[in-house]
């Protein structure tokens, strides 16, 4: 059993907006163990992208997190003061966003960019820093680091753009690395580049990895475990092994029929979870799948399902697999 | 870079002929100078020998070319109303000009500026509901009546600076002031929405996802990104500057090239108002191309062939 690094409890984030107040992450709990990558797999506004900024405390400004702890290697996050979550930002807790243009700012080189964390976070010198930003580029397999250091982001391409970001994300030797949607907005090609450099990083620095992404054919075969969101929590979680082989929840198999298989020449054709992803605003009440769900029974409309453990490490939030007691 | 800017001075003279012919013309359609400028017991050799001075006497396009001929050698002709060139003249009153365009400017860029960011950074709160009204009410006031209630108040009633006037430091508060109030309220308004277009911009959740604190995103990675839409609106508005210039100039008495060229026109004086029209008219090419410069050293995006 490997030492749990993050473990996060009955987290909600609650948000308040104009056009009313909703819980975009309702009850989530889960753990990630060090030097293993998780993946988070949901549709669009599932929630994937507000539990890892409620991780890095970076949530927007409408919303807070009404409930719940998030401990990393024991600490409260919720409890250290500004200044000390700043030094958690990077040095432990480091993220990758989905696209690497908008990610980088466009006015400053993307050596004093690489350079900013070091100086700042690891009161490196300038030219120290400079030395261990060449040496991160290499580490990223970016050729010729130096002319890299005085590029500007618009000059590069989308992939030396994330491999810079994942550059930066790595400088201070983080624990963890978020890695929301990191290859979304590249193409094919690069994407497989830019995942497998993740896992070899993610391997070589025995990291943690959370790596939220649309795609289950990256799950499977990047992560060791994942966990599937549904409308703001959490409806089922496995080792990827037995999430493919005996998807518990109606939601799962839903995304595993929607998978195109690896030769598939017409992708227009896949078929799709009927019906839309429910409105934060007007959540159904019971178990929010429900009215998508080809299982759905009237129980499914008032009883909450909670999470009914099925195998080793795995376990799905469904009425079919039985109920909790209370 | 090199090359941009020299290509660019090299349409200045194109700029130029433009305002000559624009000078010319405006000055030929609104009257005889010969009429204004001799008195009423004038002698026929004495307008004989202005319009002769003037070249009036030649067609209009002939006029006009002497007109450029002299104009290559920066010669704008002798002041009606001075003794001395009408360069000279110009030249002279620049660097009064330059003193209360210089202040102004730098006044209405600090606090416009810092007036935004505080907008931006306490946005929809008292502060910025405060701030944004003054510049909102700031934008619809007049200068020259502005200029009449401070001159009123800190001249006249506290006695603390002077009503008019060039010398010290002193004499320069009010109308730098006065130019600045038409500037500043649009360098705020400006800021306020250039800062918080840029706070939500992803490259900012970067920044904080470093370590960075708040205040060092905003100074570090916000505010260098803001300074080209300032500079864009400050390009586009150095004609708002110079027309400004003119007007508070002649409110305080400033005895820039603005009084000049007023009451020069008022005297007829041609060579004085064109050589007036060319120094303003250089001024504002010259300020927009340091402007198109500043953008691009920030900037590495913007390249201009
Ligand atoms: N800044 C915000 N203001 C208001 N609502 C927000 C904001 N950010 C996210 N939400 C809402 O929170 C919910 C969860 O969004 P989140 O971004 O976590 O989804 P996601 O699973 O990351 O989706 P995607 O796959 O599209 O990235 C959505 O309903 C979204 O509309
Ligand atoms: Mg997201």
């Amino acid at each position: 059993m490997a030492e749990t690094l993050l473990s996060v409890r009955n987290l909600t984030v609650a948000f308040q907006t104009r056009r009313g107040a909703f819980d975009a992450v309702r009850d989530v709990s889960f753990d990630v163990e060090a030097g293993r990558v998780l993946g988070v797999v949901g549709e669009s506004g599932s929630g994937k992208s507000v539990t890892a900024m409620a991780l890095m405390q970076l949530l927007p400004e409408a919303a807070r997190v009404s409930s719940g702890q998030i401990h990393l290697a024991g600490r409260d996050l919720g409890s250290l003061s500004d200044r000390q979550m700043r030094s958690v930002r990077g040095r432990e807790i480091a993220m990758v966003f989905q696209d690497p243009m908008s990610s980088l700012n466009p006015i400053f080189s993307i050596g004093r960019q690489l350079m900013e964390p070091l100086t700042l976070q690891l009161g490196l010198s300038r030219a120290a820093a400079r030395a261990r930003a060449e040496e991160l580029l290499g580490l990223v397999r970016i050729p010729s680091p130096p002319q890299i250091m005085r590029a500007y982001p618009h000059e590069l391409s989308g992939g030396m753009r994330q491999r810079v970001m994942i550059a930066i994300a790595l400088s201070c030797g983080p624990k963890l690395l978020i890695a929301d949607e990191p290859t979304t907005a590249l193409d094919v090609t690069t994407q497989a580049q830019i995942l497998t450099l993740l896992r070899d990083l993610q391997h070589r620095m025995h990291m943690a990895v959370l790596l939220i992404t649309h795609d289950l054919g990256v799950v499977a075969e990047f992560a060791d475990d994942v966990q599937v969101m549904y409308a703001g929590r959490i409806v089922e979680r496995s080792p990827v092994g037995a999430l493919f082989d005996r998807p518990a929840h109606p939601y799962t198999e839903g995304l595993l029929r929607c998978m195109p298989p690896l030769e598939d020449e017409d992708p227009e054709r896949l078929p799709a979870i009927e019906g839309n992803v429910a409105s934060p605003f007007a959540m159904p009440a019971g178990c929010s799948f429900h009215p998508r769900c080809p299982y759905a029974w009237e129980a499914c409309g008032r009883i909450q399902p909670q999470a009914v453990t099925l195998g080793a490490g795995h376990d799905a939030a469904c009425l079919r697999h039985g109920v909790v007691p209370a | 870079m090199a090359g941009y800017i020299l290509r660019r001075l090299a349409f200045l003279p194109l700029t130029l002929l433009i305002v000559a012919l624009a000078t010319f013309i405006v000055l030929r359609l609104t009257g005889n100078p010969v009429d204004i400028f001799l008195d009423i017991n004038r002698t026929p050799e004495q307008v004989t020998a202005l319009t002769q001075r003037l070249h009036l006497d030649q067609p209009l396009p002939v006029q006009f070319l002497i007109f450029l001929r002299d104009l290559l050698h920066g010669d704008f002709g002798e002041s009606l109303q001075f003794s001395g060139s009408a360069a000279g003249v110009v030249w002279d009153r620049l660097g009064a000009t330059l003193q209360l365009a210089g202040a102004g400017l730098a006044l209405a860029l600090i606090l416009g500026i810092a007036g935004g960011i505080a907008c931006a950074v306490w946005r929809d709160r008292a502060v910025d509901a405060a701030i944004s009204s003054i510049a909102v009410a700031g934008q619809s006031m007049p200068s020259f009546w502005l200029g009449i209630l401070l001159i009123e108040f800190f001249a006249l009633q506290l006695h603390w600076l002077p009503t008019s006037g060039y010398g010290d430091l002193r004499h320069l508060v009010l109308p730098a002031v006065t130019l600045a109030a038409i500037l500043m309220p649009n360098f705020t308004l400006i800021t306020r929405t250039a800062v918080i277009e840029l706070m939500s911009e992803q490259f900012v959740v970067t920044g904080r996802s470093k370590g960075l604190s708040r205040a060092r995103v905003l100074a570090t990675h916000i505010l260098p990104n803001a300074v080209n839409p300032v500079l864009s609106f400050l390009g586009i508005q150095i004609g708002t500057l110079m027309a400004g210039s003119i007007v508070t100039e002649t409110i305080y008495a400033w005895p820039g090239v603005g009084r000049l060229l007023i009451n020069s026109i008022g005297h007829r004086d041609v060579p004085v108002v064109e050589a007036s029209v060319f120094a303003i008219a250089i001024i504002i090419a010259l300020s927009n191309l340091v402007v198109d410069v500043l953008q691009m050293l920030i900037d590495p995006r913007i390249h201009r062939g």
